[in-house]
């Protein structure tokens, strides 16, 4: 029999309204615009944009704004949001190598072409809390210095040059790309549904499980060969148009993991890669994304699979905080038909439970009084 | 010029004047285009707002991956004379992509080309250079010049 549960409404409304004000705080302070959080808190935007899965500045703001600064539910407002607009196609793929490179650093190259720029970054800070900025700092300008006009090819470029790295797998004619906002995911996963699995993925889970193959948990001995951070052209082949139609620019984050070296009988030995790539400046992100990834590719690779990150059922299906959250937080609301069915059970049980002992007593002294 | 050539760099025109279009903000464009006397034109499709997938490549180079969608604008416009544009844009402003697709229009346009390039494309790409060179200089200033120590000198 169902049981029409009523008489949540006034309090579901109410809480709401108390929200609005949490959310708000302190009226007597100032509130927050979306161009402060997309220009000041810029970090936490690319984040919701690349586990949003959704380039849009403005539109991450909000959900950062609306979510009260958590940010897996803003990442859940924006893949909300998604699901609203028709798709009007697919982009032609962006050329990193053509990047307006604002930062680039290699850990295995000192002297690369066109050198390594720091741009702006955390690393070499001293991780000190700085009074200054609590309120009125205003930074000195930017220095400057002649732009080189030298390329700055990718690192992996210029071992491939020499054989001394694998090539990146090609397109098959014709192939399709997988997306999994629109077929569900299968096992074994192809590369390309991988990587765009683990680009939306959570940053937190990609970082534990990369850190795990440091550890041990699958080691593969991992170099940075090179991590970029700048602006890529998007065009996209307007049908309608007839050419492809240069859309505007994207932030995006790039990185070449080089890891330990494959070889057989026939092929000489050479350095192996993992790669990460997710919207705005996302190093820990597209760092841990390339471990994961080249954990990923033991089975493909040869190499014994036991540890959690190159078990691809594993990562790819724990890495989406939304589907995670969703999940794990669905076990707050109202369960109380279950838990009666589960509370019936238990107290059956006890009563079969109850009743044996009691029968047991009466075996026990039935059998010490024969003796 | 035959006729393939000519379109060939009508077409060169049409995308060089999109990409400087694309990263300008409508209201530059429309403070802009008021300096160009416009003929008849109409909205050939309502401005709309929807999504294209970005792809990436594996290892940078290899083959497409589906990285991740974002927000895009597109509109048409049709000149009282036949030609026209189009205007596609990241983002969600319907106007923006409707301010390029009549300059797109315009561009194609005789009558117009000269005009859209001198008073519109052209001021605002130098604009666009000007902040680029900016950029470029101030991450320059962050390169890492590298030195080796000798020890025990003199």
């Amino acid at each position: 029999m169902y049981v029409a549960v009523k008489g949540g409404e006034r309090a579901i409304e109410n809480a709401h309204r108390l929200l609005a004000n949490a959310r708000r705080g302190d009226q007597s302070v100032a509130e927050v615009s979306l161009d402060q959080i997309s220009e000041q808190l810029g970090l936490a935007v690319d984040r919701v944009m690349s586990e949003g899965s959704l380039y849009d500045r403005e539109l991450a703001a909000l959900a950062i704004k609306q979510a009260r600064g958590d940010l897996i539910e803003a990442i859940f407002l924006v893949r909300a949001f998604r699901a609203t607009l028709p798709r009007f196609g697919a982009s032609e793929p962006v050329d990193t190598g053509a990047m307006r490179v604002q930062r680039r650093v290699s850990s295995t190259f000192k002297d690369i072409p066109g050198g390594q720029i720091l741009g702006p970054t955390f690393d070499y800070t001293h991780r000190l809390l700085d009074p200054s900025l609590s309120q009125g700092f205003v930074p000195e300008v930017p220095a400057v210095a002649e732009a080189s006009t030298a390329p700055t090819p990718r690192v992996t470029d210029i071992l491939g040059r020499d054989g001394l790295i694998e090539t990146s797998p090609q397109a098959e004619d014709g192939a399709s790309v997988g997306d999994l906002t629109r077929e569900p995911l299968n096992f074994p996963a192809d590369r390309d549904l991988r990587l765009q699995n683990l680009a939306r993925g959570d940053e937190g889970f990609l970082l534990a499980m990369g850190y795990s193959t440091q550890r041990g948990y699958g080691r593969n001995h991992p170099f940075a060969g090179e991590i970029r951070f700048g602006e890529v052209e998007v065009e996209f082949a307007a049908e309608d148009v007839g050419f492809a139609v240069p859309l505007g620019s994207i932030e995006l984050t790039e990185c070449q993991m080089v890891n330990q070296f494959k070889g057989s009988a026939t092929e000489a030995p050479c350095f192996t890669r993992g790669y990460g790539l997710a919207f705005g400046q996302s190093e820990r992100k597209t760092m841990s994304m390339a471990l994961v990834d080249r954990a990923l590719r033991a089975r493909e690779l040869g190499e014994e699979v036991g540890a959690p990150a190159q078990d691809e059922e594993f990562v790819l299906s724990h890495s989406d905080n939304v589907q995670a959250t969703g999940f794990v937080e669905h076990l707050k609301l109202p369960h109380y038909v279950d838990f009666q069915s589960e509370l019936g059970l238990l107290r059956k049980l006890r009563k079969e439970f109850a009743e044996a002992s009691t029968e047991a007593d009466a075996s026990d002294a039935m059998k010490e009084a024969a003796e | 010029m035959d006729s393939v050539t000519q379109h060939n760099t009508q077409q060169a025109q049409r995308q060089a004047a999109m990409a400087v279009l694309a990263h300008a903000e409508a209201g530059e464009i429309a403070a802009r285009l008021r300096n160009v006397p416009l003929p008849g034109h109409q909205d050939l499709r309502e401005p709309e707002s929807g999504l294209v997938m970005l792809r990436g490549r594996v290892g940078g180079d290899g083959a497409p991956f589906n990285l991740g969608e974002a927000t895009v604008s597109r509109a048409a416009v049709r000149l009282a004379s036949g030609e026209v544009g189009f205007g596609y844009t990241l983002g969600r402003d319907g106007e923006k992509a409707r301010l390029i697709a009549l300059c797109d229009a315009l561009v194609q346009s005789r009558d117009f080309a000269a005009a859209v390039e001198r008073e519109i494309v052209a001021p605002l790409r130098e604009q666009l250079m000007v902040k680029r060179s900016r950029e470029a200089e101030e991450t320059a200033a962050t390169k890492v010049d590298f030195y080796t120590m000798v020890r025990g000198e003199g």
